[in-house]
């Protein structure tokens, strides 16, 4: 029988190993998998390349990942966030590595790399500083970047409701990367505020089909970084 | 004192002036934010947010602020009946598929050519970061820059040549300043209109880019 419920967070993530590739959802605290990301750092694991549209914001959530050095590469569109200062701090110290991507292009190398597809042209970024070094062709008298597509080792994603077989819907815009990143991991790990029987999301509005999940883990009330950065919160707390 | 150009809300009325009905606009972060204030009456226009929403409607009251529903400037917004989500990979489809109308950007440069520069002053210790900016001038039907003529210390913005990284290189077609509206033409930068109290020269002194009228 097909059963990727996890009892808890910190079962669903023991095997992220040192070293791995992680990609973390979310836009800003939209879709920011907070109580996965404290699993992670209850773990230990290190050396790690992250892959998540910005860098956190305050001491929680992906930004306490960071400030715990846990996190060797960031791979990103927006590390400046308000009441962002773990990451440029570091930055500005050398002692963690950024590779920049305009937004479009980041999701569009998750989604290729989830589409076996190993990399493609894209316009954005010609005659600009991130596409000094990379391969520039023309089709039909206009200039395109190549970009490769990235595969994860794990993705930590946040949805709404999920049922045993990981199929999934999320809330609003806090859905943004969750679905291609499900697609790009190995293995894709979800928390989600309810777990549902089978049947019980119509199959006509499922977003992300299950066979892009690996595990579901049930957060019935997640936290929300907004609210803990506003409380001055810091973790491990 | 004597008025001299257009203050912010005015400017965003100008750009709201030029919004067709039926168009799909993005709106960048900052002062193109409050165009959607000013689209006048009979006019219909769509608001996409690259982080995942078609159909964004007003700021919402104190009590009903969701940190799920958020812009891309990761204020909370509302959605209007008929409005969907959907994933960041279908958002920039959106963008860079050519599906989008009208982009409204600010800037830090525009050049001659329409080249824009928005993204970084280039500062060695600065922080890069960059969005969708990018993926925006790149797929977007038309491009409007919303910005004050001059920066703060009376520097031009818009340049002969940019000397800020650049955005994108010939993507600008329209550029809405405190002083006058500016179409970019193959043939250089043609002044459509003037603000209260502006003549071609005192704008011609206050850009270092060549104008025509």
């Amino acid at each position: 029988m097909i059963n990727k419920i996890t009892a808890s967070a910190a079962e669903s993530v023991k095997d992220i190993f040192d070293g791995a590739i992680v990609m973390i959802g979310g836009f800003g605290e939209a879709g920011s998998p907070i109580e996965l990301i404290h699993a992670l750092i209850d773990q230990g694991a290190k050396n790690l390349t992250v892959v998540s549209n910005n860098t956190g914001s305050g001491h929680v959530g992906l930004a306490a990942l960071i400030e715990q050095r846990r996190v060797a590469k960031m791979i990103c569109s927006f590390p400046r966030t308000a009441n962002s200062t773990v990451f440029p701090e570091l930055y500005t110290r050398g002692e963690i590595e950024l590779e920049l991507v305009p937004q479009g292009t980041l999701a569009e190398r998750i989604r290729a790399g989830g589409a076996g597809i190993p990399a493609f042209y894209t316009p954005a970024s010609v005659n600009t500083p991130l596409a000094e070094g990379k391969e520039v062709r023309n089709f039909k008298g206009v200039d395109y970047v190549m970009e490769y597509g990235i595969k994860a080792d794990f993705s930590l994603v946040k949805a709404k409701a999920a049922d045993r077989y990981g199929n999934l819907i999320y809330n609003k815009t806090a859905r943004n990367f969750g679905p291609i990143m499900c697609t790009a991991a190995k293995t894709a790990i979800v928390q989600v505020q309810e777990i549902v029987e089978a049947g019980a999301i119509d199959p006509e509005v499922i977003v992300t089909p299950g066979i892009f999940v690996k595990r579901v883990v049930e957060v019935k009330q997640p936290q929300h970084e907004s609210v803990l950065v506003a409380e001055e919160r810091k973790y491990p707390w | 004192m004597v008025k001299v150009g257009w203050n912010k809300t005015e400017m965003a009325q100008k750009v709201a002036a030029d919004i067709f009905d039926g168009a799909y606009v993005n709106l960048g972060i900052g002062m193109p934010e409050l165009v959607a204030d000013h689209i006048p009456e009979g006019i219909e226009a769509i608001y996409h947010t690259e982080n995942g929403l078609l159909g964004m409607g007003t700021v919402p009251g104190e009590t009903k602020k969701d940190p799920e529903l958020i812009n891309a400037g990761k204020k909370c917004v509302t959605a209007i009946p008929g409005a969907c989500y959907f994933h960041h990979a279908d958002s920039f489809t959106m963008i860079r598929g050519g599906h989008i109308d009208i982009c409204v950007l600010g800037a830090l440069q525009v050049s001659e050519s329409g080249d824009l520069a928005n993204w970084s002053t280039g500062a060695p210790n600065a922080i890069p970061a960059v969005g969708g900016a990018m993926d925006l001038i790149a797929g977007v039907k038309s491009i409007f820059v919303i910005t004050q003529h001059n920066t703060k210390d009376g520097q031009a913005k818009i340049v002969k040549a940019c000397t800020y990284p650049l955005t994108g290189k010939g993507v600008v077609n329209c550029i809405y300043t405190d002083l006058a509206i500016i179409d970019v033409k193959k043939e250089g930068l043609f002044v459509r209109e003037m603000g209260p109290n502006v003549d071609f020269a005192y704008l011609q002194e206050r850009t270092e880019a060549q104008l025509f009228q």
